[in-house]
């Protein structure tokens, strides 16, 4: 590739969706986007590249979904699904026992597992829920990956990616070499597309926020705006979780690691010293 | 170091499951059949076990049962890992004691995160 069509897609990317590609990752553009060149009759990525010079914006949708788009599991990491389980719900159950609601947003939603998982999580819990609302909103960039998600439809190999056995005979059904979600789970999920540099504000306000592997993939000022506009739709007592890979720490001062509980940030709001639903009973 | 016995007839399937393992820091031992598995456990019982549903001589689900009337055959961790891919066998499988269960094909990343899950790796 000539380097001024490495440059031109990596500005591109940059600007669309926050995605730095370094010259290391320049192979990532061969793999990923040959396909969306093949799909248009293109023979190579030069083509591809000469048409999106020619301001063809479907083609530069593709292409930044081609891009951003990553695979994901269910229970990715196992610990914050149990943290969340342990102490965050039983301490939202506590703070919004008034309210009897919540709200959830899955930032990177993917292909669903995320979002799939906390809604098996609060189906787990469900006889402590009783008369309560919850609302799950998953985002991606991705419209392509989200209607993956809507379907709820995933491989033998996508199924064995941290499920537990049980939550797959519990929660799916096998429909030809496919295994497809329980139509009561997928329900529990709203879906939108929405682009993380976008403005937030539209999506509304959420009690926890889960923002994993994302980060990683923005440079240091785009990472502190995403942290700061994140900060402004939690709750007081809201949390935010992190990749592993990911940290708060020199990006934003808008929150505060949680002692004793990897990935798991307690918002900080002006005025409130309350405890953070990400506490644990002392 | 934790050990996992491969229980599979494939001599193939064995040795990729035992590189996988490897690399997992588990020292492993093998058995072609549930009956040789069975002895093996009588001889000492492995922290896990990593076994196939259609095998010669005595199949996976009977070796789980007998494992699980030995003393101290409650013990291991069973991972089923079968082309048996229907609810009915998973089902089977975990009323006569199965942990997990993995369907084949499988990957050493299937295998790592059901390994967590069980709480064999950390």
């Amino acid at each position: 590739m000539k380097p001024e069509d490495f440059d031109y897609l990596s500005k591109m990317l940059r600007d669309r969706s926050g995605l730095v590609l370094t010259k290391d990752k320049a192979y990532l553009l061969e793999s990923r986007l040959m396909p969306v060149a093949r799909k248009r009759g293109y023979k190579g990525l030069e083509d591809l590249v000469t048409q999106l010079r020619n301001r063809d914006e479907t083609l530069a949708n593709d292409v930044t979904e081609a891009m951003t788009t990553n695979e994901s599991f269910f229970f990715r990491d196992v610990k914050p699904f149990d943290q969340f389980r342990q102490i965050v719900l039983p301490n939202l159950l506590k703070a919004r026992a008034t309210r009897k609601n919540f709200r959830i947003w899955c930032a990177a939603a993917s292909s669903g597992q995320e979002p799939y998982t906390l809604a098996m999580i609060l189906k787990e819990e469900a006889a402590r829920l009783n008369g309560w609302r919850h609302d799950i909103l998953g985002t991606d960039l991705s419209k392509e990956i989200l209607s993956k998600a809507q379907r709820g439809i995933y491989s033998q190999f996508e199924v064995q990616r941290g499920l537990p056995i049980q939550m797959l005979v519990k929660y799916f059904k096998k429909a030809d070499d496919m295994w497809e979600i329980d139509p009561a789970v997928r329900s529990m999920v709203q879906y939108k597309p929405w682009n993380l540099l976008q403005d937030l504000k539209p999506l509304g306000s959420f009690d926890v926020v889960f923002c994993r592997n994302v980060l990683i993939y923005f440079d240091q000022p785009t990472k502190t705006k995403v942290l700061n506009s994140i900060a402004d739709l939690l709750a007081d007592d809201g949390v935010l979780y992190l990749g592993g890979a990911e940290t708060v720490l020199g990006i934003s001062d808008r929150f505060k690691p949680i002692p004793g509980q990897r990935g798991v940030y307690a918002v900080q709001k002006p005025g409130y010293s309350g405890p953070s639903l990400g506490a644990a009973a002392g | 170091m934790k050990s996992c016995l491969i229980v599979d007839d494939s001599k193939v399937i064995r040795m990729v499951a035992k590189k996988i393992l490897q690399e997992l820091s588990f020292e492993t031992l093998e058995a072609a059949d549930g009956r040789a598995a069975l002895d093996a456990c009588q001889q000492a019982m492995p922290d896990a076990v990593l076994l196939d549903w259609n095998m010669p001589v005595m199949n996976g689900i009977e070796f789980l049962r007998e494992l699980r009337k030995l003393p101290g055959g409650g013990a291991p961790v069973v991972v089923f890992c079968t082309t048996e891919n229907d609810i009915e066998h998973i089902q089977e499988a975990i009323e006569a004691g199965a942990n997990e269960y993995i369907m084949k094909p499988f990957d050493s990343e299937i295998l790592q995160t059901k390994f967590v899950q069980v709480g064999l790796l950390s």
